[in-house]
């Protein structure tokens, strides 16, 4: 077990690469508990979200969900969020563990000029993250809501495991199909849920999957970690996150800064892909090389990648660089490794056939 | 997981093997449990110089990379080429993984080691159990 943000939480139960392949090939479940629960509601809820939020909400409807991130004024990140609509006035958003007190405090003060009320509900809930192809075959047998109606970041009420009201969200962070749900947190419940879902995907092979696949699932994604990808010192266009930051909806905590940013020619570094081309494995913190042995960028996320059976990393190099198709170098430990730039994500699951 | 009797072992979660003047040395069943599943490991040349207390490779995991020290001063005189294929073979086994083989300098070495049942206790003060 390892602390993470105060949580004790296993880094594997039966196995790193096992687990990692159970979610790409089957499924998987993983206890996401530590993730916090901001509520907002009120006549002012979505103006406080649009405020504190770079994505606009104003798009959302009632059941839909989408990634976005809370700024800093200088265009850095607080954090990663994925913000739901309840319904009119009362939004939902789901913040990382690491951050949680910081982001709950950051939430409450910068909506504080706004008619809304801002609710931690994070010790409320247990949350279950069923992902991989057979996630939606697994908990439908659970529940007596229609998945196949959820679309993609979407979300439904139903009953599952007998428990009414359960918040079903068809999110994750392991590049896959899958679902979150959201049970009381009373140990009785959360353990009964947890047993019945095994129960219902043991044919599919279900495993219970812990931190190191939620790692190294999201890497081959591509999905940002925060204190990797994104921090207080990352810019919304150093990560590559653009597509998720709408500048045209309006004013935004963290808006002028990167109207500056882009004023001035856009980021300096931005975030890419390589794979190690000889024996190696790149890990976070290690130095990037061009081919006269300057160190032009680092490493803030590298890995084997189970699935792919590479070697990955994402890091932060010069912008200049990502536009030359340059030889690259990782240095792990005393030898300089070479290494390819390649599109991210690493890996894309493959389209529904249906 | 027994820890053989005949071996002994480091702090730092290496086994040898002694016979005679040539010694087996592999990480311990501890070693590849807290590491989890094994994909890389970095063995020395054979001919090069190792010495005890000093690192002569590597092995990583999926999550980590940890160094190995060698028990032992001496001369590698082979290493296990299997492991550079199939590395997950010491999590299987990692008692009979061997990782290289060293003519040892100086056989009293071994004397500073510890036996199965210090290392044994040895872990259990640091897992806490």
């Amino acid at each position: 077990m390892v602390d993470f943000g105060g949580w004790d939480m296993p880094v594997e139960y039966s196995g790193l690469i096992a687990e990692h392949m159970a979610v790409r090939t089957g499924v998987g479940l993983f206890d996401v508990s530590h993730m916090g629960d901001i509520q907002l509601r009120g006549p002012e809820s979505l103006d406080a979200i649009q405020h504190i939020c770079m994505n606009d909400a104003s798009k959302l409807q009632v059941g839909q969900a989408q990634y976005s991130a809370m700024l800093y004024p200088q265009g850095t990140f607080v954090d990663d969020v994925i913000v739901h609509k309840l319904s009119d006035n009362d939004y939902l958003i789901v913040i990382n563990a690491g951050t949680r007190e910081k982001d709950f405090g950051w939430v409450k003060s910068n909506a504080q000029k706004f008619h809304c009320h801002v609710s931690d509900y994070s010790d409320y809930y247990t949350q279950l993250a069923i992902q991989g192809p057979k996630a939606a075959e697994t908990l439908q047998k659970l529940t007596n809501v229609d998945l196949s109606t959820i679309k993609f970041y979407w979300f439904k009420w139903g009953t599952v495991c007998g428990l009414p009201n359960t918040l079903i969200a068809r999110t994750g962070y392991t590049g896959e199909d899958g679902f979150e749900i959201y049970v009381p947190s009373d140990e009785v419940t959360s353990k009964r849920v947890w047993e019945e879902v095994l129960e219902a995907g043991k044919e599919f092979g279900i495993v219970p999957c812990g931190l190191g696949a939620r790692n190294t699932l999201r890497l081959e994604s591509a999905l940002s970690l925060y204190g990797h990808e994104i921090s207080e010192t990352i810019n919304v266009f150093e990560a590559g996150l653009d597509r998720f930051c709408k500048l045209e909806k309006g004013p935004f905590i963290g808006s002028e800064a990167l109207q500056r940013v882009l004023a001035e020619g856009g980021p300096t570094r931005k975030l890419v892909g390589l794979e190690m081309v000889d024996r190696g494995i790149a890990r976070d913190g290690y130095g990037v090389f061009n081919e006269s042995a300057t160190q032009v960028g680092s490493v803030v996320s590298g890995s084997p990648a189970p699935f792919l059976k590479k070697n990955i990393a994402l890091a932060f190099i010069p912008r200049d660089y990502t536009a030359l198709d340059r030889q690259l170098f990782v240095q792990v430990r005393n030898s300089m490794v070479k290494a390819k730039m390649v599109p991210i994500p690493f890996y894309r699951r493959p389209k529904k056939q249906s | 997981m027994s820890y053989p009797a005949n071996y002994r072992y480091t702090r730092e979660h290496e086994w040898i093997e002694v016979d005679g003047k040539t010694g087996k040395i592999g990480i311990t069943d501890y070693a590849q449990n807290s590491l989890g599943d094994i994909v890389f490991v970095e063995s020395p040349k054979v001919g090069a110089a190792v010495t005890k207390g000093e690192i002569f490779g590597s092995v990583e995991s999926v999550k980590a990379v940890s160094d190995l020290y060698s028990p032992v001063t001496g001369t590698v005189t082979e290493v296990n080429d299997e492991l550079a294929s199939s590395p997950e073979k010491i999590n299987t086994a990692a008692h009979d993984s061997w990782i290289m083989k060293v003519e040892l300098s100086d056989p009293t070495e071994i004397d500073s080691l510890m036996s199965a049942e210090d290392y044994e206790k040895f872990i259990a003060e640091e897992t806490g159990h």
